[in-house]
């Protein structure tokens, strides 16, 4: 497991202009989860990253692997320290000059393994991956997405307990980040690996992740499971894993409701059940209905007549729904700003931090 | 008619100019040899250090970078026949004298190696930040990421570069000639140039430009066998 602990990083501490990147990060990351970080450009995500496999030493805080506080280690423990925390990095990471093989090998050769133990582990490792077949091909000659199996098994060389996934999934086509998702959860569960993963695509975490945390201006502002975000109707982050089209308008006379459900405590027939109940036409103007871990997550805007928005609001929070009115009017008539917004303010930048 | 012969008897006969030009070429092979092993031991490792001493490198330190890279700018700043005459004291008192060819490997070296510092440092230059990172993250010390990550990836880049400084260094070594160096510059300037005998200039200048083609072949070559993207061999 890895434990975060107040990490902090200024740049330019003792200048005129100090920059806090990270301010005050916690977390922790069980073995056998997966830990999504997501969070704008600019946010400190790869900060962050850097600072987890003390790439970058960190201003203060402690990151700590299974118990051990790898920042309170001197310089010559600083490359033990690296040697607890497998990295996969963004894409075209492999040496050009190394073959497949002789990628994964880096770790084991600068450890100052033996050939033949560096030989047959590298064949392991290649093997987990699926690219046995492919050990003397130069980088070049692999897909995006087989370099990127091969940076999981370099990554996986020294046998870490923490996996680390920074941005690995930014450029793959979607078949590739397919087969690199599957591939992170499968060696995640053989191997019960720490995984903190991050990205800023959102659909990604809804295949992988266990935890998410949004990262913003170097903090952490929201934390939870996936899927308790997925069904917050308050959670910025929530919003963006449930992504939608904009919903329909709603007609004259008529209220628009947004509503959230999970199947573990709502009926499949929800729907029918308060329209039978309340002897009103319910239309439904936008919906989004997706499983995570068997789970199916609903998300829907619906409309009924405007003289019955309480009754609705009471007979859905009694079948265990979360309802309420369409909060900004403008949604409703404008329903096209509505999610892309709220999916924008993750994603996009809000303001560059300079590093 | 006498004057006629006079020049006659002073021209190298044709025959005879390869006895001249084969004593003078392996002089020039042999000054120009020393000179690359040197500059290679030494550039290769200076290259790396000044590389990694500045601003995004290893252990950048400004203090150290600043006033090194002056000293390589200095060695490269000078015209070749004026940094050779500059440091003749110097010479002597590594050599023990100031002509032949021992004399000729010492300024040849420190102009060759502030050369091939340059031409080392540009190309580590254009290996990407992610591969230090890479190295880093994967348990690598400073001289592991210099020797199995930085370097083995410039490879093709610096070999191009070493051909280009051989070729310099054959220049050089025709500079050093008229000094008293031997090889075929001191052969091009006694014969061709104090003496007027066309038949050793031109004879002296097919030889260079056919050896300065031949290392131009050979390093080309090479480059090619070490880059997996161009090399045939490589299999797919």
């Amino acid at each position: 497991m890895i434990e975060v602990v107040e990490l902090t990083k200024v740049f330019g501490a003792g200048t005129s202009k100090p920059t806090t990147v990270l301010d005050e990060i916690d977390f922790t990351v069980d073995s056998g989860e997966i830990f999504a970080v997501v969070g704008p450009s600019g946010a400190g995500k790869s900060t962050l990253a850097r600072c987890l496999n003390l790439l970058e030493r960190p201003t203060s805080g402690k990151v700590v692997v299974n118990g051990e506080d790898l920042t309170a280690l001197g310089t010559s423990g600083l490359r033990d320290a690296r040697r607890r925390i497998g990295t996969v990095f963004q894409s075209s990471s492999l040496l050009a000059r190394r073959t497949a093989a002789e990628n994964v090998a880096l770790p084991l050769e600068y450890l100052g393994a033996t050939k033949a133990s560096t030989r047959a582990r590298v064949a392991d490792l290649l093997d987990l991956v699926g690219l046995a077949d492919k050990a003397n091909l130069y980088p070049h000659q692999l897909s995006g997405g087989q370099r990127q199996r091969v940076g999981i098994a370099r990554a996986l060389a020294l046998k870490p307990s923490v996996l680390l996934s920074d941005e690995a999934t930014s450029g793959l086509d979607p078949a590739a980040t397919d087969t690199f998702l599957n591939l992170l959860t499968e060696v995640r569960d053989e191997l019960g690996l720490a995984v903190v993963f991050i990205t800023h695509e959102m659909d990604t975490i809804v295949r992988v992740a266990d935890t998410v945390g949004r990262l913003d201006h170097g903090r952490i502002v929201e934390h939870g499971r996936l899927d308790d975000l997925v069904l917050d109707p308050d959670s910025v982050l929530g919003r963006a894993l449930r992504p939608r089209g904009p919903a329909a308008r709603a007609g004259a006379d008529q209220a628009a409701i947004d509503v959230v459900y999970n199947s573990t405590s709502v009926p499949a027939d929800w729907l029918t059940r308060l329209g039978g109940r309340l002897g009103i036409p319910i239309s439904v103007l936008g919906a989004n209905v997706q499983t995570v871990d068997g789970i199916a997550f609903g998300d829907l805007t619906v409309s009924v007549p405007a003289d019955h928005v309480s009754a609705f609001v009471d007979a859905a929070a009694e079948l265990g729904l979360s309802a309420r009115t369409t909060q900004t009017p403008g949604a409703a008539t404008d329903p096209a700003d509505d999610h892309d917004a709220t999916t924008n303010d993750i994603l996009t930048t809000k303001e560059e931090v300079a590093v | 008619m006498s004057t006629t012969s006079h020049l006659a008897a002073i021209t190298v006969p044709v025959d005879e100019i390869p006895d001249l030009l084969l004593p003078a070429f392996v002089d020039t092979v042999l000054m120009v040899s020393i000179v690359m092993v040197i500059v290679l031991v030494v550039g290769v490792p200076l290259g790396a250090l000044v590389h990694n001493l500045a601003p995004g490198g290893l252990f950048p330190n400004r203090a150290l970078h600043t006033p090194l890279s002056w000293i390589i700018s200095i060695g490269r700043s000078l015209p070749f026949l004026v940094l050779m005459t500059a440091i003749i004291p110097f010479t002597r008192l590594v050599t023990g004298t100031n002509i032949g060819i021992a004399a000729a490997v010492v300024p040849m070296s420190i102009a060759g190696i502030a050369f091939f510092t340059r031409i080392v440092e540009n190309s580590l230059r254009s290996v990407p930040a992610s591969t230090i990172d890479v190295a880093r993250a994967s348990g690598g010390s400073n001289a592991q990421i210099i020797w199995k990550a930085q370097v083995p990836e410039a490879l093709p880049s610096i070999v191009g570069g070493l051909t280009i400084n051989t070729i310099a260094m054959i220049e050089y070594s025709t500079i050093a000639g008229t000094i008293g160096a031997g090889g075929l510059g001191y052969v091009a300037v006694t014969y061709g140039y104090q003496r007027f005998d066309q038949g050793v200039m031109i004879a002296t200048i097919i030889v260079l430009v056919i050896t300065v083609a031949l290392i131009q072949l050979a390093g080309d070559a090479l480059v090619r066998s070490l880059n997996p993207v161009t090399n045939k061999r490589v299999n797919h």
